[in-house]
C-alpha cells in the first residue's frame, strides 16, 4: 500500500510530503503519525508541506487532527513551509487552521518544537529519581 | 495543452474528465492546474482555482455518487475565463441554503466545500433537483 514515510529523529518524528495525496493516503497518513507518536513515545511531529501545491478542506482537516490528536498524546505538531499561495487560498476557502502552530522553515520549526517540549527540563528530574 | 484544435489565438477549448474515484480528484486536480497555467493565470489564480476545483470534484464524488467535470474557457468581452462544469445524477440537496453556509455538512468533513469554493472563484451556480442531481458552475476571470 502507497504510503508517506514518516522518519524518527530522536524524540520527534519528521514528515515531508512530497506528492498530490489522495485522500485515502491522507487518511492513512493521520493514522499512521498518530499510531507512531504512541509507540515512540514521540514529543513532537514536524510537517514539511515545502512541496504542496494546494492544501484543500479535506488536507486541511487532516492537518489539525494530527495537531490535535498528537496534543492528546502529549506531544506537538508544527507545520511547516506553507507557500504563500496556499495561505492565502487556505485563508479565502475558511479554514485558519485553528490550534495548528506552524513556522516558515524547517529550521525554525524544530527550534519551536524543542522549545515546546515541556518534558525536556522535567526529564532530568525524572532520570534521578530512578 | 497547446496544440489541440487551435485556429484563433483564443481558441474555445474544452475537456471533460471523469469523477469517480479519489485518484480522478487528483488528476482533476492536475489538469485544471495544467489549464490555468497555460491561460497565464497567476500563482495565486491558480492555486486557488485548483483548490475549488478540489473541493467541488470531492463533492460530485462523495455527494452525488460520481460524475463529470469539464473543464472549458469562457470570454465575456475583454475577459477570458476558465469555467468548470460539475455534474452529477445523484440525490440531490434539498436544503440548498443550509449546503451553501460555512460548515453545514452531511458528509463528516468541514463543510467548507460549496462555500469555500463559491468565495475562491468570480463566479458561481448551483442548479439542484432532489432524486435527479445537481450541477455546479464556477468561473475564474482573469
Amino acid at each position: 500500500m502507497e504510503r508517506i514515510p514518516i522518519l524518527r529523529m530522536g524524540s520527534l518524528l519528521l514528515v515531508t510530503i512530497q506528492v498530490d495525496m489522495h485522500d485515502q493516503l491522507a487518511m492513512t497518513l493521520q493514522d499512521d503519525l498518530t499510531t507512531a507518536i504512541a509507540k515512540y513515545d514521540s514529543r513532537g511531529v514536524l510537517i514539511d508541506i515545502s512541496s504542496l501545491e494546494i492544501v484543500d478542506s479535506f488536507i486541511g482537516r487532516m492537518l489539525a487532527n494530527i495537531a490535535a490528536m498528537s496534543r492528546v498524546l502529549d506531544a506537538h505538531t508544527v507545520l511547516v513551509g506553507m507557500q504563500p499561495a496556499v495561505a492565502i487560498t487556505l485563508v479565502e476557502l475558511g479554514m485558519s487552521l485553528p490550534g495548528v502552530r506552524t513556522a516558515l522553515n524547517v529550521e525554525s520549526g524544530m527550534e519551536l518544537l524543542h522549545s515546546l517540549d515541556d518534558r525536556q527540563g522535567a526529564e532530568d528530574g525524572d532520570a534521578a529519581e530512578v | 495543452m497547446t496544440g489541440r484544435g487551435l485556429k484563433t489565438a483564443m481558441p474555445r477549448k474544452s475537456e471533460t474528465l471523469p469523477i469517480w474515484s479519489a485518484s480522478d480528484i487528483v488528476a482533476a486536480r492536475q489538469t485544471v492546474r495544467q489549464w490555468a497555467i497555460d491561460m497565464k493565470f497567476t500563482l495565486v489564480d491558480q492555486t486557488k482555482i485548483v483548490t475549488a476545483a478540489s473541493e467541488l470534484a470531492r463533492n460530485t464524488l462523495q455527494h452525488g455518487g460520481g460524475g463529470t467535470m469539464q473543464i472549458e474557457t469562457d470570454e465575456n468581452g475583454p475577459y477570458v475565463g476558465l469555467r468548470l462544469t460539475f455534474v452529477d445524477k445523484g440525490p440531490g440537496i434539498p436544503d440548498i441554503q443550509a449546503a451553501m453556509k460555512d460548515g453545514y455538512t452531511t458528509g463528516g468533513g468541514m463543510g467548507l466545500g460549496l462555500s469555500g469554493s463559491k468565495r475562491l472563484m468570480s463566479h458561481f451556480e448551483i442548479e439542484t433537483k432532489v432524486g435527479e442531481g445537481t450541477r455546479v458552475v464556477v468561473t475564474r476571470w482573469k
